[in-house]
């Protein structure tokens, strides 16, 4: 049953043997760094189906009881994120290595291997401290990322990266240490326990260290008004690493799910109010960003970023509502947006590494205009909600979800209005890209100078690199196929994490000799 | 399932998987790639023939796959009267355009693609017609918008193409997403998705206070579909599509999608004054100026995209009529406006073709040059023009005589003389299409000498001519039993209304209409070289003008709150993250109180009170020194000591031999990292901006130490209480912190040594970037001469360097070894070592002191890292969980009876890790200096004394 810490430990173990024993043979690092990422989807697969029939297995690290060490909880929740984390790794990391972006600097599958640990180990803890734990992991990681191959204009973008994520972690333990102080433990379980018996008024201390940590988690979820840094990052990131990101965000957004329908969530009427009422006109604004983002890129990087953001905010606008229905949605969108935006990065490479930059202008056409045309088009479909790949579903499931009085008509105009503006900010960037250039004059001297050189030497792109990105596309026509039995299974998931009282009894099952315990 | 179901199933899918077969085909030629273009629409048509006969027996086949049942969404579709007719168009004049357009386009234009896309499209439109699924309908509904957007887009060179294309979809696509509302709001109302029962349930709809949300949002989707005013404006800028694409979309397919959505859910939402008022009004207005445009447009395509338009209108404005009759008359009218308009734009696509030009100012007296397609395009048009013996004139006939008696707001004229005007502009450019292009003189500059076309491009348009005049002398024999079962599936079962139709309906007041309206529609076309003049004269709103500016201006708009708001400047994202942080926080905290106060101040005693001046006075110098940037950094160790002071006098000796360890590393390593910086910090932002920040600052103190004094009075029971009971007992170690950190909570410190060590990879990988980028130029020709040592490696440190190193490293692992009893730990030892190490490396230089040194960093990062992992792993052997530990008591004599715990094991992992990333750290670093030009040195000191000695010697 050791199966619930592997995706932690396979990595972690991996990445330390590729930063050193490996670190002078770029093809021995490749080789390892990919059976690794196909290892982590085995060991996702097999997590999943330990908890297909609903159980919710616990790890006692160091066979500590719960809450005084530290424990790892695998559910349906869990094993999802971890899942879509490790198949979306291994296509990134197939697309880095096709491409040649791992080359371009030091210790890229080493940071590659830490960020999935770090990622996965914050998916499946129960313990919120070991949240920041992983959160420093997978942050640390992903500057290594972010600024990976140099270069004047990354390493600006990340070091305000670093700075903005820094100023999260600290909050992270300020409101930790408050939490700390309030109710006297660290277990998601345990706290959940302990808000319950609060009096909601005398509740002030742990009020504010609910909204310390939303506030942490809206850092890395993107949400407005702490969305600042995404754009820069993203747009400025190494391709696939971007695309890599596009589950960092989830993360934020998991840990809202996670915390606050657990923890501080409904029933609990210490701070169950603060979720809805402070996520919901933030996830709007978000929304507006986003789309209003994309409207106006100059930039085809940039414009891919905030369509991430605006993702972030339907997600958000989803997990705001904190009821079942509307985290299946959510779930649904957030697995979805995932592998959108990842499509996007990785489509937007191939094209933006053949040209001489990613902006928006008139450039003459690189070579397999069409095929990469085709791709960005399926992508953005996806991205903008629309049919028939996975996002109008999502967009059609969040919507239905939200028809609270007072939330609907603010939900709906957002989304809808949103998905428009999204919709004609791609359309211009993709005729701009992908036609204007057709109809460039090829004997334009100024053009010339500036891409001819480009042109000559920029390669086709091999099947191997466009592989990637197909199989993204592929899972995003997947998920709107299989969109009926995989619902399905996303109501069981947030059946399961509404219904507190079974995760806290089996989290605190007092019985600490086992190591796994069963629920049901 | 039966077969019908299934059958009907396959008819849905076939274009879709169809489309695959063009764009590969066109690898074997054109004319195969047009052959398998068509076979699917072929095969779909014999499907559907083979359906027909039970439908036209009032039969509706259904077939369901169920999707996303959670959501009310499934694959369903059903075949009843109208979706017949429109399947049947669909597919009928799809095939016709194939092999129309297989003479149309060029060998330049992408053949395969074209078709694919067509087929896309095709498909796209027929599931609208078939969907028995509002939500399916929905997603068919944004396939036509996208796949209309690349046809549209299809010459994508061309500004025109691609302008057009973003328009139809900026429109259409609009519709769409309101029309998701209207459906969702529908579907809420009847509680199913299912169309079939959402006609069943038109009372309840109507009944609803959701009805106008829903109705105007449905109605939002398909007025901009069917380009209804003012919507209008995006259909002749899809003009600049291929001809084929233009006869397809704009007379069969694309726009009568909005049409066909008001006659579906006629049943569901039409009958009320609001439908009745939003609808026929709208679809009125459209018909008048549509037609009213048309008449002088001078590109043909142009002029019948405005005549489509006024045409759709009619049609709205029938639907919009709520009465059984006028529904039915809007499927006669159906019917016949396919035929002849999809026949007038291949036959404008022709004349484009044989000519090169539109412009019918450079057109007339074709009917000597081009007598086929003069014959083919002038029956048409007068058929458009409502003339007897076509079949134009039977469902004009029919709709003035609707008109004539509706009454709108209490007035009797105003639509049938509305009707009657939009007739007669009607009758004014059909007939300037036939005059001033067929009729005339035959002219001697045409761009191209005009001649008929090949065989296979007036085929299509020819079929359809036929269809134009048989249905106009026999429209009862030809049409009307699919009339009648469309509109009986349009008004939603019930009574047929009594409907003839015939050419002679007796003296009525719609052949008076009729008459005027051609009468007048001639007289105006004799007028129209004045009128033409005096419309071009007139200041008009330009819509293309209007929309782009619209556009541009949402764009320019976005682009400025984007901009305003991500300006990159992190000292404002701070600001704002730290703002919204308090503000948020203070409004958390007013929700509720605090709990009551159970610990009491204590009296501060003489010392704290000396260190808490100390602290706040150096606090206060980084504030006044932090632009002299050496100043702050030793200030700054100031307060990590007297922070480390206080762990002290609390009782805290572990935190504090961490606190001082890594406040002593922290400062050593920024003091060689500031050697390579600007010394001092420049100004960089205004006065005002720099007061902001510091108020701001101030306020996330103040809320910090506000957040910490409220929790510093309460008391609260914690876990610790097991830690401390369980520390010796369970962990094996005195020393609670360590036995945290190693034991209880080993998995953070796993993960916190991984943050490490990736700091220092990561330190690595950027030096490595930066010193193979432009920055390792600009650092060989720095200057460091100025501030130099004239002593680098002064004698007495090298000396007191090597006496320390010894026993440091006995400290280190002294500390290591007693740390899970008393204070210490790998962590402390870890950081004890390197300060060693590292003072070797001051004292002597990086390069010597590397030569002397055989161990590699990496190698011990990834060593701690991978110990520490499988120490944790180690217990799985055992069937215990990761990090589970376990300890014994050994004695070997001489050495006194002792411990050993699996956890040291761990810890050994954590020291090598924490001193593999801070030697990688000082690596790096060294890395700097040596591309700034620091030498290496071969002698351990700059001087040394012995080696005067030996040259006294050799004096000797």
């Amino acid at each position: 049953m050791h199966w619930i810490i592997a995706p932690v430990i396979l990595p972690a173990l991996l990445a330390p043997l590729i930063a050193y024993v490996m670190r002078h043979d770029i093809s021995l690092a490749r080789i390892a760094s990919l059976f690794g990422s196909i290892g982590l989807v085995a060991i996702a697969i097999v997590q999943t189906l330990l908890v297909m029939d609903g159980d919710i297995l616990v790890y006692r690290l160091g066979d500590w009881p719960a809450p005084y060490g530290i424990v790892l909880v695998l559910d349906h929740l869990s094993a999802l994120l971890v899942l879509v984390t490790s198949v979306l790794g291994l296509i990134v990391l197939t697309h880095a290595v096709a491409t040649g972006w791992d080359a371009k600097g030091r210790h890229f599958h080493a940071l590659f291997q830490f960020q999935l640990m770090g990622i996965c180990g914050a998916f499946l803890t129960g313990d919120v401290f070991n949240l920041f734990v992983f959160f420093e992991v997978l942050l640390i990681a992903s500057y290594g990322l972010m600024i990976h191959g140099g270069g004047k204009q990354r390493t600006r973008a990340g070091l305000q990266y670093i700075i903005i994520n820094l100023a999260g972690s600290t909050l992270f333990l300020f409101g930790l240490g408050v939490l700390y102080a309030t109710v006297g433990t660290l277990n998601i379980a345990d706290i959940a326990l302990k808000m319950q018996a609060l009096p909601a008024d005398e509740a002030a201390l742990a009020r504010v260290a609910a909204m310390l940590l939303m506030m942490v988690f809206a850092v890395k979820a993107a949400l407005f008004p702490v969305q600042f840094w995404l754009p820069g990052t993203y747009a400025n990131a190494p391709a696939p690493v971007a695309a890599l990101f596009a589950i960092m965000t989830k993360v934020g957004a998991y840990a809202i799910l996670r915390v606050y329908t657990i923890a501080f969530g409904p029933g609990i009427a210490a701070t169950e109010d603060i979720g809805p009422d402070w996520l919901f006109p933030a996830a709007l604004v978000t929304v507006a960003l986003g789309a209003f983002g994309v409207l106006g890129a100059r930039r085809l990087m940039p414009l891919i970023a905030y369509s991430v953001i605006g993702s972030m905010g339907t997600l958000m606008l989803a997990i705001a509502a904190f009821t079942p229905e509307a985290t299946t949605a959510a779930l649904y969108y957030l697995v979805h947006s995932t592998f959108a935006a990842a499509a996007l990065f990785l489509i937007a490479d191939l094209v933006v590494s053949r040209r001489k930059d990613d902006l928006l202008s008139p450039m003459l056409p690189t070579v397999q205009n069409g095929l990469f045309a085709a791709l960005f088009f399926g992508a953005a479909i996806a991205m903008a909600g629309m049919p028939p790949l996975s996002g109008f579903l999502g967009k059609l499931l969040v919507l239905d979800a939200l028809r609270a009085p007072g939330q609907m008509a603010w939900a709906w105009a957002a989304i809808l209005l949103g998905s428009l503006i999204t919709i004609v900010g791609f359309a211009r960037a993709g005729s701009m890209v992908f036609w204007r250039s057709t109809g460039q004059d090829m004997q334009d001297p100024d053009l010339m100078t500036d891409q001819e050189e480009m042109l000559v030497t920029a390669p086709s792109a091999r099947p191997w690199e466009i592989a990637p990105s197909m199989a993204l596309l592929g899972l995003l026509a997947g998920l709107a196929i299989i969109a009926g039995p995989l619902t399905n299974y996303l109501e069981k998931t947030s059946a399961q994490l509404f219904d507190r009282e079974s995760y806290i009894s089996t989290v605190l099952d007092p019985t600490g000799t086992k190591i796994i315990k069963k629920e049901h | 399932m039966d077969g019908a179901n299934n059958l009907l199933f396959i008819i849905a899918i076939t274009p879709f998987i169809g489309a695959l077969l063009p764009g590969i085909m066109i690898r074997a030629g054109r004319a195969t790639c047009a052959t398998f273009a068509a076979a699917p629409t072929v095969l779909a048509l014999a499907m559907l023939a083979v359906l027909t006969p039970d439908v036209m027996a009032g039969n509706v086949i259904q077939a369901e796959v169920n999707w996303l049942p959670q959501l009310g969404l499934s694959a369903s579709f059903f075949l009843d009267g109208l979706g017949l007719l429109f399947a049947g168009m669909i597919l009928g004049v799809g095939l016709l355009i194939i092999i129309y357009a297989r003479y149309y386009l060029s060998p330049e234009d992408p053949m395969g693609q074209f078709y694919t896309y067509l087929l896309l499209f095709q498909g796209a439109m027929l599931g609208i017609v078939l969907s028995d699924n509002i939500l399916l309908l929905l997603i068919f509904w944004e396939l036509t918008s996208l796949s209309s957007f690349l046809l549209i887009g299809f010459w994508k060179h061309l500004p025109e193409g691609r302008q057009g294309a973003r328009m139809a979809l900026a429109v259409t696509g609009s519709g769409g997403l309101a029309m998701i509302g209207g459906m969702l709001i529908l579907g809420n109302i009847v509680g199913s998705y299912n169309l079939t029962d959402i006609l069943a349930a038109g009372d309840i709809i109507k009944a609803s206070e959701w009805y106008l949300p829903a109705l105007i949002l449905i109605l939002l989707g398909a007025f901009t579909k069917s380009a209804q005013f003012p919507f209008h404006f995006w259909l002749p800028h899809a003009m600049a599509a291929p001809t084929p694409v233009s006869a397809y979309l704009h007379s069969a397919t694309m726009v009568k999608a909005g049409v066909f959505l008001m006659a579906r859910m006629w049943p569901a939402l039409a009958g009320t004054p609001e439908w009745f008022y939003i609808v026929a009004t709208t679809g009125l207005i459209t018909m008048v100026i549509g037609a009213l445009i048309a008449l002088f447009k001078d590109d043909l395509k142009a002029l019948l995209a405005f005549s489509t338009v006024s045409h759709l209108g009619l049609l709205t404005m029938l639907l919009g009529f709520g009465t059984k009759l006028a529904a039915v008359v809007a499927v006669f009218h159906i019917i016949n406006h396919l035929t002849f308009k999809a026949t007038l734009f291949m036959t404008a696509g022709i004349i484009d073709h044989e000519t090169h030009t539109r412009d019918i100012k450079a057109l007339g007296g074709l009917r000597k040059l081009m007598p086929i397609t003069f014959v083919i395009g002038t029956v048409a048009a007068l058929s458009m023009a409502g003339i007897p013996l076509f079949n134009g004139f039977l469902s004009k006939e029919m709709m003035l005589e609707e008109a004539s008696h509706t009454v709108w707001a209490g007035s009797h004229h105003a639509v049938p003389i509305l009707a009657t005007v939009g007739a007669l502009l009607s009758v004014a450019y059909s007939f300037r299409f036939i005059v001033h292009v067929f009729f005339g003189p035959v002219r001697d500059d045409y761009p191209s000498k005009p001649h008929d076309p090949p065989v296979g491009m007036w085929l299509s348009p020819a079929l359809l001519m036929v269809l134009v005049v048989v249905i106009g002398v026999l429209p009862a024999a030809i049409v009307g039993p699919l009339v009648a079962v469309a509109g009986e599936a349009v008004i939603g079962g019930g009574k047929m209304p009594y409907y003839s139709l015939k050419i002679w309906h007796g003296i009525t007041p719609a052949l008076y209409m009729s008459i005027i309206a051609i009468i007048g529609g001639l007289l105006l076309l004799a007028m129209h070289r004045p009128l033409d003049r005096l419309w071009n004269a007139l200041p008009r709103p330009e819509a293309k003008a209007m929309f782009d500016a619209l556009v541009a201006a949402m764009a320019s708009l976005s682009r400025t709150i984007t901009e305003t708001l991500h300006t990159g400047a992190i000292s404002r994202y701070l600001s704002i993250f730290v703002v919204a942080t308090v503000a948020l926080g203070l409004i958390a905290a007013s929700g509720s109180s605090l709990p009551p106060v159970t610990r009491e101040m204590l009296p501060v005693p003489g010392v704290v009170l000396i260190g808490w001046v100390v602290l706040i006075t150096a606090i206060g110098s980084v504030f006044f020194m932090h632009r002299s940037r050496f100043r702050a950094l030793v200030m700054i160790g100031v307060i990590g000591l007297m922070i480390s002071s206080g762990f002290v006098y609390l009782s805290a000796p572990d935190l504090a031999l961490t606190q001082i360890s890594v406040e002593t590393v922290t400062i050593m390593l920024l003091l060689l990292a500031l050697h390579f910086l600007p010394k001092d910090t420049p100004i960089e932002s205004s006065r005002a901006l720099r007061i902001r920040d510091g108020v701001i600052a101030l306020i996330g103190g103040v809320g910090v130490a506000a957040m910490t004094y409220a929790f510093l009075l309460r008391d609260v029971s914690t876990i610790s209480d097991y830690h401390l009971a369980n520390a010796k007992t369970g962990g094996g170690g005195t020393n609670v912190v360590n036995v945290i950190l190693v034991d209880f909570r080993g998995y953070d410190t796993y993960g916190e040594i991984i943050v490490l060590g990736v700091a220092g990879l990561i330190i690595f990988a950027v030096m490595e970037a930066l010193l193979n980028g432009p920055a390792a130029r600009r650092l060989r020709n720095m200057d460091y001469s100025q501030d130099r040592s004239r002593d680098r490696h002064p004698l007495m440190m090298v000396i007191a360097t090597r006496l320390l190193m010894p026993i440091a490293v006995l400290v280190g692992a002294y500390i290591f070894l007693r740390g899970h009893n008393q204070p210490g730990g790998g962590f402390v030892a870890g950081l004890i070592i390197s300060i060693a190490l590292l003072m070797q490396y001051m004292a002597s230089g990086f390069a010597w002191a590397q030569a002397r040194q055989k161990m590699e960093y990496h190698g011990m990062i990834g060593w701690g890292v991978v110990i520490a992992g499988l120490t944790g792993t180690a217990a799985w052997l055992f069937g215990a969980p990761f990090l589970t530990s376990t300890f014994g008591y050994f004695h070997f004599p001489p050495i006194e009876e002792f411990e050993l715990a699996s956890a040291m094991a761990f810890d050994l992992g954590v020291f090598l890790a924490v001193l593999g990333a801070v030697m990688l750290m000082l690596y790096s670093l060294s890395r700097i200096a040596r591309f700034a030009g620091e030498t290496v040195n071969v002698e351990p000191m700059d001087y040394d004394p012995t080696n005067r000695v030996e040259l006294l010697k050799e004096d000797d």
